[in-house]
């Protein structure tokens, strides 16, 4: 007997049952349905979750000098100076992981300008910071490659400076003093909120790494040209613990340092932010694997429900198969691809169903939704691997029945 | 002589029912030549349906022998003796046995699915069984759509359908009037003049009447085995049945 006529065995006996074979199949619509709008809204929400967070800098690495020691007291990060400008540039140049490598003065003041004056952080830093620390300019205009050069008094303002020295009015071209040195206003800085740690990212002041060093901080003398860091962003797709082994292995040649020897730098990145994102899809994955299991189960219970009536109701019919020739595994065959059909017919409504009320949902709640293929595939898969699992039992059943038994069977 | 298509020895069959054993056949041994007629006869319980059956395959035998044409079928797994009922075995049942909502034709060719017939194939040979019983036009039928007679004919076509040895028939007539009885006997006989072997068991002598060697069974033994001298004509029975009828109709 082959599968062909089995099936058409199969579909002949569903009809005959119309309602009770589709309230059997609605435990399967139902939880395939489930499955694939959970999907698709889980994943729709996930993606923009993952757009979110890569805003935050999960790809970034911030390089400090390593810390010094001072007569047996340990001075904790950032307190060596062997860090330099030129390090940051070469990392540019010679890893190719990374997209924009920065280095960056730090320092603090008091800023008068406009109606006011503001105690702020200001930052020196060359044109890749913008690039490394996702900073876009509002109004005006960035840094240009003369103003680093000549150590110009540029300055750009964040948007909580901007506010609280210049109110309403426009701060572009006005002239503000940082620790006293005069400095114009070429633009303001798209306003980015708070950080995770809950620090304002907007107060702050940018301004050419060349005038923080020469004309505020007064460092410009020795040959070193020392850095307080160095902000570097890697390349979409490239791994991060890669770019940092190989930013290492450029730094300890740099600063020749033996193999035995520890860092004289450290290399920080956003290791909480990136494992709070794989945790969060984590979670999401069992979720939906807890609702599709449930609700399929539920389903493939329903379905060996019926198959076991069934079974019974037509013990006469099988007792006749039997009595003109039906093996016991024609008759399991029967059964089971039976189960199957009812199971992959309920799968392919849920996800008719599942697909339509995604799209719906989508529209309505204006919810970035996902589809893929692979959900569809999964639940095709899994309705039919439901009708095998709970159609073997009443199938083997019904397999296992003697023929004179089943042919009297009242 | 040559084999006998049925040897039965010292067949036995016994149940467990609720806790204590039922001998249901007692060591039965009778021969069955290929062509005969034979009506199974006694009262119920007498054994004479677990004599049918153990014939059929439906059923194995706790004791004795039973050989089908020659070979030991008693002891053969079930899938064997699947394809012995499906290959050399036809059934007709005092219910008929047709599965509902499923055309004749489709019911007549049941058994050709589990020989692996192909499809067109089993469509041909069941419009040619359906045609031997005179149903040629109802071959889109239901069950729900025929008469008993018409029924049972559709189910003595399924149980030519794969060409036997062997018809069994359980009470073919049970379930019809008088005169659709004596349809149907015509066509077993009909079959049997043709050089089918019909088996057949009753508890009317009116239809034991039409075989040519009616057993008695009681109390799970044979207790007569005779030869009929004149078998009655089924065929002429239910033409003088149809007369009267007719007769019946005219008077006002």
């Amino acid at each position: 007997m082959n599968v062909l006529a089995s099936i058409r065995i199969a579909l002949r006996a569903l009809r005959i049952n119309k309602l009770r074979s589709a309230l059997t199949m609605l435990g399967i619509i139902i939880g395939v349905a489930a499955v694939i709008t959970m999907i698709a809204v889980g994943s729709g929400a996930q993606s923009q979750i993952e757009d979110q967070i890569k805003g935050l800098g999960t790809n970034l690495i911030i390089l400090m000098p390593g810390s010094s020691t001072s007569g047996g007291v340990r001075m904790g990060a950032g307190s060596r100076n062997t860090l330099t400008e030129e390090d940051g540039y070469a990392i540019q140049r010679d890893v190719s992981a990374v997209q924009a490598s920065a280095p960056t003065l730090r320092g603090t003041g008091q800023v008068v300008g406009g109606s006011g004056n503001w105690s702020t952080v200001f930052y020196g830093v060359s044109p890749e910071y913008f690039e490394a620390r996702n900073w876009v300019v509002a109004q005006g205009k960035g840094f240009e490659a003369a103003d680093i050069a000549g150590s110009a008094k540029v300055a750009l303002l964040g948007d909580t400076v901007a506010r609280n020295l210049f109110g309403d009015t426009d701060p572009v071209g006005q002239v503000i003093r940082i620790r006293k040195v005069p400095f114009t206003v070429i633009g303001t800085l798209e306003k980015k909120g708070q950080s995770l740690m809950g620090q304002d990212q907007d107060d702050v002041i940018l301004m050419p790494i060349s005038t923080a060093r020469n004309r505020v901080l007064g460092q410009g003398a020795g040959r070193l040209r020392t850095v307080g860091s160095v902000s570097i962003k890697i390349r979409d797709g490239e791994s991060m613990t890669e770019a940092e082994a190989q930013i290492r292995e450029l730094l300890r040649q740099r600063h020749r340092i033996q193999p035995a020897q520890e860092d004289d730098f450290t290399l920080r990145n956003l290791s909480e932010v990136l494992s709070a994102r794989e945790e969060s899809s984590k979670i999401m994955g069992l979720l939906l694997a807890a609702v599709a299991s449930v609700s399929l189960l539920v389903g493939g219970i329903g379905i060996m429900n019926i198959m076991l009536v069934s079974v019974t109701e037509r013990t006469r019919e099988i007792g006749l198969r039997m009595a003109v020739g039906a093996r016991g595994r024609d008759i399991l065959t029967q059964f089971l691809v039976e189960a199957i059909t009812l199971a992959l017919i309920g799968g392919l409504l849920g996800i008719a169903l599942g697909v339509s009320s995604s799209v719906a949902i989508g529209k309505l709640a204006g919810w970035p939704i996902q589809l893929g293929i692979e959900p569809v595939a999964l639940a095709v898969g899994f309705s039919a691997a439901i009708g095998i699992f709970f159609g073997f039992y009443p199938a083997r059943k019904a397999s296992r029945l003697l023929p004179i038994e089943a042919l009297r069977y009242e | 002589m040559s084999t006998p298509l049925i040897t039965t020895r010292e067949l036995a069959k016994s149940y467990a029912l609720g806790g204590f054993t039922v001998q249901a056949l007692r060591g039965v041994s009778v021969e069955i030549n290929a062509g005969e007629f034979v009506a199974v006869m006694g009262p119920s319980g007498s054994g004479k349906s677990t004599f049918m059956n153990l014939l059929g395959c439906l059923d194995t035998p706790s004791g004795g022998e039973y050989l089908l044409a020659g070979d030991r079928v008693s002891g053969l797994g079930s899938d064997a003796l699947a394809a012995i009922r499906n290959r050399r075995i036809g059934f007709v049942f005092q219910s008929f046995n047709l599965l509902p909502r499923t055309s004749a034709l489709e019911n007549i060719a049941l058994p050709l699915l589990y020989s692996g017939v192909a499809g067109e194939e089993r469509n041909r040979r069941a419009t040619a069984r359906l045609a031997e019983v005179g149903l040629a036009d109802r071959g889109h039928h239901h069950p729900a759509q025929l008469s008993g007679g018409q029924q049972q004919r559709v189910a003595i076509a399924r149980a030519l359908v794969n060409d036997p040895v062997l018809i069994l028939a359980d009470e073919p007539t049970g379930a019809l009037d008088t005169q659709t009885s004596c349809e149907v006997m015509a066509l077993l006989q009909q079959l049997n003049a043709q050089g089918m072997t019909v088996v057949l068991v009753t508890h009317e002598h009116d239809i034991a009447e039409f075989a040519k060697r009616v057993i008695t069974f009681r109390d799970g033994r044979v207790i007569e085995d005779h030869m009929v001298e004149r078998p009655k004509d089924a065929a002429v029975l239910a033409a003088q049945l149809r007369a009267e009828q007719v007769v019946e109709e005219a008077r006002p």
